[in-house]
């Protein structure tokens, strides 16, 4: 997987998503929020950070291997993007849209300063070797748990999209302004990270009878 | 049969939206369409079960990451204070008093006689103004999801507060503190925040008491009273 982004790209600032139905309230508040930030206000910022900062700090920490320093380093630049930028924003997509497509930027761009095979052998070592004694591993573990652990043994890429359509609760349309992708390829995506998901499971012992 | 091949692209379409629509974010019309389908297939429905059950695991999987240290809050408004600093960003105040203050000083005093009456007038308009935008902000005010009002049986005791324009992150932060207060909603019009001042339920006596001790600490509050 290859993440490459030289520069902050101006999308990251004004992008042309539009705010589902849900959470239409919640949207206006942020708006309202975010307004007052571009004027100075502190408290403002106090509580959009109150608000958004553990899902943000959670979507980053996945991304990043687990890694809770380097996902606390960088929600910080986050927000404090969010104060230099707030001026920028053109409320055409949720604040936690935003949030998140900044929080991602970053992510991505501390993780191409860290060798990818580091990363892979985090997530390798993060979860038991399923293909020991699949069996054992089923009678001893929930389904519950098994499916937990082989979410966690995702690729990044893969973890990303069901963590921001599942956790996060994006459209199809914001996770293709969030990623960066179409939304012809989110779905294509979502379908490969959920049949992944099936093979590590299965490994597991865990037979779901699909795809 | 190929009626039933015709039928495929749409299943693997609805199927595609299983997991937006288990997370409730498809369009209506999207919607009904996998309300339509699940109701008439049932191995579309099983395999919905599928991705309920994957959806429960990645919430119950994220809710257990934990959440930043308060050293991320501190690091990031010192961050903030420190930019303040060094730039002129400023909220958008008009100050009419400091404007007419630095007017007069350069007044003779025949022209100081006619200023008063230019003064009267001037304050007439501020007040003026000041009910324009304490109407206006009415207009506009706003209720967040996240904060809405709390039942009559949420415990703890509240205030509402506003604070001194002055104070400085830290201030209120130290203030929060000291007092064991924390930040419940806001900001309403007019700046006003709405902050528990304990945890526990307190008789009237008790919240005005405790509403009297925090109003002493001017450096930070503005305004403050005892709210339900």
């Amino acid at each position: 997987m290859t993440y490459v982004t030289d520069n902050e790209p101006d999308w990251l600032l004004a992008r042309p998503i539009h705010e589902p139905t849900v959470g239409g309230m919640q949207a206006t508040s942020d708006e309202a929020l975010i307004s007052r930030i571009a004027t100075g206000d502190r408290l403002a910022m106090q509580v959009l950070y109150a608000r958004h900062h553990v899902r943000v700090y959670r979507f980053v920490l996945r991304l990043v291997g687990g890694n809770a320093a380097v996902a606390e380093d960088l929600i910080s630049d986050v927000f404090l993007d969010v104060w230099r930028q707030a001026g920028k924003f053109e409320a055409r997509s949720a604040a936690s849209t935003w949030l998140l497509a900044i929080a991602r930027f970053k992510a991505l761009s501390a993780m191409r300063r860290k060798p990818e095979e580091e990363l892979d052998e985090e997530t390798a070592g993060a979860i038991e070797d399923p293909a020991d004694d699949p069996e054992v591993t089923a009678q001893k573990k929930d389904k519950g748990e098994i499916l937990r652990k082989c979410l966690t043994a995702l690729s990044p890429e893969h973890r990303e999209i069901i963590d921001l359509v599942y956790y996060h609760e994006k459209s199809v349309e914001e996770v293709a302004g969030i990623v960066g992708i179409p939304e012809a390829t989110v779905k294509t995506r979502m379908f490969y990270a959920r049949k992944k998901l099936s093979e590590l499971l299965k490994a597991a012992g865990v037979d779901r009878g699909w795809p | 049969m190929i009626a039933s091949r015709d039928k495929a692209p749409e299943r693997e379409d609805i199927e595609a939206l299983l997991p937006w629509h288990a997370a409730g974010t498809l369009s209506r019309r999207d919607a009904d369409r996998v309300e339509q389908a699940l109701a008439q297939d049932a191995e579309l429905a099983r395999r919905f079960e599928l991705v309920r059950e994957e959806m429960a695991e990645t919430i119950h999987l994220n809710e257990t990451l934990g959440a930043p240290s308060a050293r991320v809050a501190q690091r990031l408004f010192a961050a903030i204070d420190a930019e303040e600093d060094k730039t002129t960003r400023r909220p958008l105040k008009f100050d009419l008093g400091g404007w007419l203050a630095g007017l007069v000083e350069h007044f003779s005093p025949r022209a100081l006689a006619w200023s008063g009456v230019a003064a009267a007038v001037a304050i007439l308009l501020q007040a003026g103004l000041l009910a324009g935008v304490f109407l206006g902000e009415r207009g506009h005010s706003y209720q967040t999801a996240s904060y809405g009002e709390p039942t009559a049986s949420a415990p703890g005791a509240y205030a509402l507060v506003r604070f001194n324009p002055n104070a400085s992150v830290g201030d209120i932060t130290k203030f929060f503190d000291q007092h064991k207060a924390s930040l419940v909603e806001g900001p309403r019009a007019g700046g006003i925040y709405r902050i528990q001042v304990s945890k526990t339920n307190l008789s009237r006596d008790e919240l005005a008491k405790l509403v009297a001790q925090l109003a002493e600490d001017k450096n930070v509050v503005a305004f403050i009273a005892p709210t339900p």
